[in-house]
């Protein structure tokens, strides 16, 4: 199953919600309704109107900048990254 | 035993401050994960704390709190124009309580009201067909800041009916809870062109005095009066140091009596010549009066944002004063002394106050 790695900003929104976590899906966009599912709202903090992931996130699988409709393998990695911003 | 709550929304999150006589405070925060906070208000209907914020990471949400800050929830469900539609919820920039529905104002301009305390959300109006609408969404036709709809005015007597302010456009009405709106702008100053009759107006502040007729609007250009519930404006600048502010707030009792803060109207924006002051009329706009006693009068060059000004309804109204620098000033005397009574919070962008037991 594809591992999804978390942006710390988003775990203290969520009850339970962990940094890492494993999910079946064939593209990122799946893998993020998946984690959806279990944590309502989520979806909502990655991806707005569009459907498009929000401007200050990044995506990466298995290390290569990726987008919503990236597939996944079953050993892919998944990092969401929210961008070095703000002060 | 009573307890007054300031709600204190600001770029790193909202804080609360407790006070039992309104001279000792305790502050309580940051909450909501130290998103920043447009605009934070009290609901004394269901005694919750709604917070409406916009995070550049994770986009725009209400947070609520049911039990005066001790635990808090956010929602978004339902807060989108939608994959098809093109416009997008760049952030949620102020709240009201209109009845037993909760509305937010977005930008992209829009109005979305929950009618479960902010679980979830439904878009009410995008003031569609208004004059000079279809134009809005322009990037070259939006203000600085950038808040879409930036204020609400509703009335206690009658739910469905209440104001809105759109940033840059003006202020418009609705009599049916928001299916259909009028323009409210006649009378009030322009000092621009302008393609349209009835919109293209800066409306900073609408405020209502306890008699629902009167009304009082800070404005881009000047202090303005209404006497017939916003019908039409007449301007009672005169004897303030500029005609440029954003805060102001109508005594809870007395319809003659009101509050502004005057700031430069360049790119400064901060108190006249450094020295910090609120102005307040007791003879609805003929005459002003600064209220200096406790406020800073020396290089104190300080920002107050349109909701960052508040005033209680105690028989002798108190006052809140939240700077963009993070102090808040508070007065227990209708703004005749001031005290500071916190000094280092973030940013403020917003001020509410509530009696709590």
């Amino acid at each position: 199953m594809p591992d999804v790695r978390l942006p710390g900003t988003l775990t203290p929104l969520f009850t339970g919600l962990p940094r890492r976590v494993e999910v079946e899906a064939a593209t990122v966009l799946e893998a993020i309704d998946r984690l959806e599912a279990s944590w309502p709202g989520l979806r909502d903090r990655i991806v707005e109107e569009g459907p498009a992931l929000r401007r200050h996130l990044h995506v990466y699988v298995d290390g290569e900048r990726a987008g919503l409709d990236t597939p996944l393998g079953t050993g892919s990695r998944l990092d969401v990254i929210a961008a070095i911003s703000g002060g | 035993m009573t307890r007054t709550l300031l709600i204190v929304g600001t770029r790193k999150g909202a804080f609360l401050l407790e006070s039992e006589d309104r001279r000792d405070w305790q502050l309580r925060g940051p909450f909501c994960e130290g998103w920043p906070v447009y605009h934070a208000i009290f609901d004394p209907g269901s005694g919750s704390i709604y917070a409406a914020a916009a995070s550049e990471w994770h986009g725009s949400a209400v947070w609520r709190s049911r039990d005066l800050g001790e635990s808090w929830e956010l929602s978004s469900e339902g807060l989108s124009y939608g994959d098809e539609d093109g416009r997008k919820v760049s952030k949620v920039s102020t709240l009201a309580v209109a009845g037993d529905r909760l509305l937010v104002g977005a930008e992209a301009p829009g109005i979305f009201e929950s009618r479960d305390g902010g679980a979830t959300w439904s878009l009410l109006s995008t003031l569609a067909g208004q004059p000079g609408s279809e134009s809005w969404d322009d990037p070259a036709h939006q203000p600085p800041g950038h808040l879409g709809i930036s204020g609400f005015v509703t009335d206690t007597g009658d739910s469905d009916r209440f104001f809105t302010v759109v940033q840059g456009v003006g202020a418009f009405e609705t009599e049916d809870g928001g299916t259909s709106w009028t323009p409210r702008n006649r009378g009030l100053r322009r000092d621009w062109p302008a393609e349209h009759e009835e919109v293209g107006f800066c409306v900073h502040k609408l405020v209502r005095s306890p008699d629902s007729r009167r009304m009082y609007q800070q404005n881009h250009v000047g202090m303005h009066r209404s006497d017939d519930s916003g019908q039409t404006w007449s301007e009672i600048t005169e004897g303030l140091p500029g005609d440029f502010g954003f805060a102001a707030a109508a005594h809870p009792h007395d319809k003659e009596t009101f509050y502004v803060i005057p700031v430069d109207g360049g790119h400064g924006r901060t108190m006249h010549d450094g020295k910090a002051a609120v102005w307040r009329t007791r003879d609805g706009g003929s005459s002003w009066q600064d209220l200096r006693k406790g406020l800073p009068q020396e290089d104190a060059h300080l920002g107050v944002l349109r909701q960052g000004m508040a005033i209680d309804g105690a028989d002798v109204p108190g006052l809140y004063v939240g700077t963009s620098t993070g102090q808040v000033f508070a007065s227990a005397d209708e703004g005749d002394t001031w005290n500071e009574i916190v000094s280092y919070l973030p940013s403020i962008s917003s001020v509410d106050v509530a009696i709590v037991d």
